[in-house]
């Protein structure tokens, strides 16, 4: 192009500098710094300050201090409810849908003329399963009258349980929801399971291993990097449910299936009670950066890495 | 003896394909439940919950439910789903290739600092900075409108940044270098060079842009409050409210309606699906 072939000058012109990578880089990651300070610093930043004030929309905000945070802490016993709740599910249905992601995994990693049928019917769930559509489905599924009671009647089972009544299996309708959606985490465990060599399996049969002690002993430790990211996206993205929470059960019956990102939200805007909503937010923000923490820092126990990046 | 042997292969293959496909049934079954339902009378659906096969396939449900509710047909809503999950996507998969470029091929100050924060993005849930956000947005007097929803969008996605930056790593430097002498700056390297061959990395941002947008009903809520300019999944959510009074079968069928985009995306574009959650062990 033109500016190569001009003449070298002792002063660059504009073009040449923006072609400098130092520059150029700026220039491309620009849209990024423009719209991480706008949309997340900044406002992260002010939301802390929110977090001291007591702010309804309409009016200025007025600072009462760390009033928000003892309200949240010792005065509002729904705070410590909801967010015993939300534990509850993501203790729950993190691990368990870990666990059948893992075992679809290891039933499909067989290539078979129908593997490609399967992987799609079993990975659909995941693609549509946060969605307002299937959210309404749920509800109907487990109402009284829906098609979880008719098909347990059909079998002989006692079909008149009122799954999204009952204080102990509300939340249960919601967490089955969640294994459901088993399909993304299954199709990395395959992916994983593909990259196991076949050499390690064949030098443990020669050694007399069997089915069980191969799996214990060399799929489950060659994993563990895969088993460790999912665990980490999953605990963050099972402590942020929302919709299901919302639109299914409406943290009915009493509070028991009410997320915590449901009450924020409620603060937010139902009960204009912004500053406190940006406490809850804060508080949230702390929860998870130390879960990640925690598991980061016990990776070394467990988390098996091959010498060989 | 090779036929005993070949006996008990076939009827391990057996098994394993019968309860494999037992299971595969039980998983989609709901969905199934679901479509089927939408063909059955209102009153049917529920008497008769536990057979599959409607009675008679009717399509009232498509056209009652159709109307929407308040004078808002779904004609609209549909309409403005596409519009908020088209130009989402368009804004998130062209931003997202040039910041990756700038990521994978550029050395500058602060790098790894920038990249440190664009992992901080990706890993920072929208629940967390919706609040946060909700308060700039309205500062600035968007709420009501589409502009929460769509502009961010419009400075790159994590996700999307880190699938193309791994992408634009696997593409040898030799060709820069050959642009480079041919007297290409690198702004026209990332046009004529690197931007054709990340094809496959774009089309996966896209299809999951559209999904995610199309699914989301977290901001409509947060933002819209004119039913003009809902999208379906918060219509959906406002058509199940039991104001509106429960037509189950007409809600169905509409339900049904909404998730036809993300199937025929499921349908035509699995293998993008598939190699982009493999590959960056992106949430589906």
């Amino acid at each position: 192009m033109k500016n190569n072939q001009t003449p070298p000058k002792r002063k660059e012109t504009l073009a040449q500098v923006l072609n400098r990578p130092k520059v150029a880089g700026y220039v491309f990651i620009l849209p990024f710094i423009i719209g991480f300070l706008a949309f997340l610093a900044i406002p992260m930043i002010l939301s802390l300050g929110f977090s001291f004030t007591r702010y309804n929309i309409l009016k200025t905000p007025v600072f009462i201090g760390l009033e928000n945070y003892r309200t949240m802490f010792t005065g509002d016993p729904k705070f410590w409810k909801v967010f015993g709740v939300t534990m509850y599910y993501v203790l729950f249905s993190v691990p368990l849908r870990l666990i059948m992601a893992l075992a679809v995994a290891m039933l499909l990693v067989k290539s078979t003329k129908l593997s490609g049928f399967y992987r799609a019917v079993y990975y659909l769930p995941s693609i549509i399963g946060s969605s307002v559509a299937v959210a309404i489905l749920w509800k109907r599924m487990f109402a009284s009258d829906g098609v979880v009671n008719a098909l347990m009647k059909v079998v002989g089972l006692p079909g008149d349980i009122a799954w999204l009544g009952r204080t102990d299996t509300a939340i249960w309708t919601l967490i089955i929801l969640a294994i459901w959606q088993f399909g993304s985490s299954m199709l990395i465990f395959l992916s994983g399971l593909k990259q196991i060599p076949v050499s390690l399996y064949e030098a443990a049969t020669v050694d007399g291993a069997n089915g069980i002690q191969r799996f214990f002993k060399i799929t489950l430790p060659m994993l563990t990097p895969t088993i460790f990211f999912n665990l980490i996206n999953q605990l963050i993205n099972g402590f942020m449910a929302f919709t299901q929470s919302y639109i299914i059960t409406q943290g009915k019956p009493r509070d028991t299936t009410l997320f915590y990102t449901v009450y924020m939200y409620q603060n937010s805007f139902t009960y204009n009670k912004l500053g406190y909503g940006c406490a809850m937010a804060w508080f949230m923000v702390f929860v998870v950066g130390v879960l990640t923490l925690i598991l980061f820092k016990t990776q070394k126990l467990w988390v098996h890495y091959e010498a060989e990046g | 003896m090779m036929t005993g042997y070949k006996e008990r292969r076939t009827a391990i293959t057996l098994i394993y394909h019968v309860f494999t496909f037992f299971f595969a049934c039980v998983m989609i079954y709901p969905l199934v439940w679901m479509v089927m339902s939408s063909f059955k009378n209102t009153n049917e659906i529920f008497r008769t919950a536990a057979s599959l096969l409607p009675e008679t396939f009717s399509p009232t449900n498509y056209l009652v439910g159709w109307k929407g509710f308040a004078g808002y047909s779904f004609a609209i809503f549909f309409k403005n789903s596409f519009v908020i999950a088209g130009l989402s996507t368009i804004g998130a998969v062209i931003s997202s290739a040039v910041i990756g470029y700038g990521f994978a091929r550029m050395d500058f100050k602060f790098k790894s600092f920038w990249f440190a924060c664009m992992l901080l993005a990706m890993m920072l849930p929208f629940q967390v900075i919706m609040i946060p956000q909700y308060i700039i947005f309205n500062k600035m007097g968007w709420v009501g409108s589409y502009l929460p929803i769509i502009v961010p969008q419009f400075f790159g996605q994590g996700f999307f940044i880190f699938l193309n930056v791994q992408f634009i790593k696997g593409i040898p430097y030799d060709l820069d270098e050959a642009a480079r002498m041919d007297g290409c700056t690198v702004y026209s390297i990332f046009y004529r060079i690197i931007l054709p061959l990340i094809k496959p990395s774009l089309v996966t941002s896209a299809i999951f842009s559209f999904m995610w947008r199309w699914d989301d009903f977290l901001s409509a809520l947060i933002y819209l409050s004119d039913p003009l300019k809902y999208p379906v999944s918060y219509a959906l959510k406002m058509f199940s409210d039991p104001t509106a009074g429960s037509d189950w079968g007409a809600m169905f069928a509409m339900a049904t309606l909404s998730l036809v985009p993300i199937f025929l995306i499921f349908l035509t574009m699995q293998k993008y699906l598939v190699e982009g959650i493999a590959s960056t062990g992106i949430k589906g």
